[in-house]
């Protein structure tokens, strides 16, 4: 018998998984801990829409406050999770308190990396979670000039954002192109075409190697001996999870929570969303995977589990797909291109940066990507959790 | 159960195609089409993963 369930991580996969409970009929305690003062709030409009003005911070909650009484959670906000005792089923946070469990569900998510060997100063920031949106908000009032370090999907919508905003933008990105590896070249090269074209300063295959100014960022050093100036610099240069109050644990933590295909790290206890690495039947590893999509779906995943019990669990299987927004074009990618052996454009074309993209692995479609062709995606997200063949891919290209 | 979208908020990302294609559809208009306003409530299920799924909280469900 469940009488008490705690999850630690109040973000999206930790909400997901708080409403599942309930909606699956747990009716005991459920405290849901997070270290942020604010209630989940959804992350992806917080680089475009929060960034451009066109949505405030309160717009990006999921639930308003008076939302959250049906979930009836013993709500712990503002308070990090310091350990666990996986013996004693007791959560121990850092103002002293505990959470005791039968059933533990760890969504703490990942954090920004910051640049090596550079100290933090006034007008150097990452972008992460809404108070972090909220501070690069405020810096851009007064800013005209930014410097973003990483060329991924974060740098690349702050990116955008600045330019809607009329800001002057340089990007540094270590690697000759932006996006580069997790795409193919030609749609790297597009990308940052696309970024050249809006008046991005892009400059690729260097590296930061120190902060100008003193108390205030000013601009930064580059390792082919450039300099730029900058009011405002924002790295984007990828996370890292948040594992480190696990470590005592005995949880086994190797680039995240290493889980079994049932989302459970060890008896009792889930992991999911940013932090987790659960075994995906799909493609049949345990990839840490830092989509939105997939917070949901573990979070999901994880609470159903966690009711079901070993014996009655299902195994995570999931297509993983993300987006992307910049400028007027949407990226958006469903599947798993690593290792892919060939790609091909089956509509539209890279020049007119609206196109439908396939990727072959031996015999199989393993992914496709489109940009600003919603359609043609859904399409193909069918034929991939389908496990379609190539041929069946390319032969239904023009239905 | 009433099935709602806001199609304001809707980003075309068909994830609610995928969860229950009985219910919703994208139109050769390019635009989210909902096939059944008030769905069964063997459909229930398929319906709630398109709403938690929507990465724009397009959809709702009116009692």
């Amino acid at each position: 018998m469940l009488r008490r369930i705690a999850i630690v991580g109040a973000s999206l996969a930790g909400l997901r998984a708080a409403e599942t409970l309930r909606a699956r009929g747990f009716d005991g305690e459920l405290t849901l801990i997070g270290e942020e003062p604010h209630r989940p709030y959804d992350r992806p409009p917080l680089s475009k829409q929060l960034l451009q003005g066109a949505l405030e911070p309160e717009d990006t909650f999921f639930r308003r406050k008076d939302g959250y009484d049906a979930l009836s959670l013993d709500m712990r906000l503002g308070v990090r999770a310091s350990s666990v005792d996986l013996h004693l089923r007791r959560v121990a946070l850092a103002d002293g308190t505990f959470a005791d469990y039968d059933r533990l569900i760890i969504a703490t998510g990942a954090r920004p990396r910051t640049l090596p060997g550079i100290a933090p100063r006034a007008g150097l920031l990452v972008l992460r979670s809404l108070d972090d949106a909220i501070a690069l908000r405020r810096e851009l009032l007064n800013a005209s000039r930014i410097a973003i370090v990483g060329a991924g999907f974060i740098g690349l919508e702050v990116a955008a954002s600045c330019r809607a905003r009329g800001l002057h933008v340089t990007m540094i990105e270590a690697l000759p192109l932006p996006l580069f590896p997790i795409l193919p070249p030609a749609l790297c090269e597009m990308v940052a075409a696309m970024h050249r074209d809006h008046g991005v300063d892009l400059r690729t295959g260097v590296t930061v190697t120190g902060a100008i100014g003193e108390s205030r960022v000013a601009g930064l050093a580059l390792s082919d001996g450039s300099r730029i100036d900058a009011d405002v610099v924002v790295v984007g240069i990828g996370v890292v999870p948040n594992t480190e109050w696990l470590v005592p644990s005995g949880l086994t933590l190797d680039n995240g929570i290493v889980c079994d295909g049932s989302g459970q790290a060890a008896p009792g206890v889930y992991a999911a969303g940013d932090v987790a690495r659960v075994t995906n039947q799909w493609y049949g590893s345990s990839p840490r995977i830092e989509h939105w999509t997939n917070a949901v779906e573990q979070g999901v995943h994880a609470a159903e589990n966690a009711l079901a019990g070993p014996e009655a669990s299902t195994s995570f299987s999931s297509v993983p797909y993300f987006w992307s927004d910049q400028y007027d074009r949407k990226i958006q990618f469903v599947g798993l291109a690593r290792g892919h052996d060939e790609m091909v454009v089956v509509d539209g074309s890279l020049a007119d940066r609206r196109l439908t993209a396939l990727f072959r692995r031996g015999d199989r479609l393993v992914a496709c990507l489109a940009v600003n062709q919603p359609r043609a995606l859904i399409n193909y997200r069918k034929l991939l959790a389908a496990g379609a063949s190539w041929e069946a891919a390319l032969s239904g290209r023009h239905t | 159960m009433k099935v709602v979208v806001d199609l304001n908020a809707c980003d075309l990302h068909g994830l609610c195609v995928e969860a229950a294609p009985e219910v919703f559809e994208i139109g050769d208009d390019g635009v989210l089409h909902v096939l059944i306003e008030s769905p069964e409530q063997g459909l229930r299920a398929k319906v709630d993963k398109a709403v938690r799924e929507c990465p724009t909280g397009a959809i709702s469900i009116e009692e």
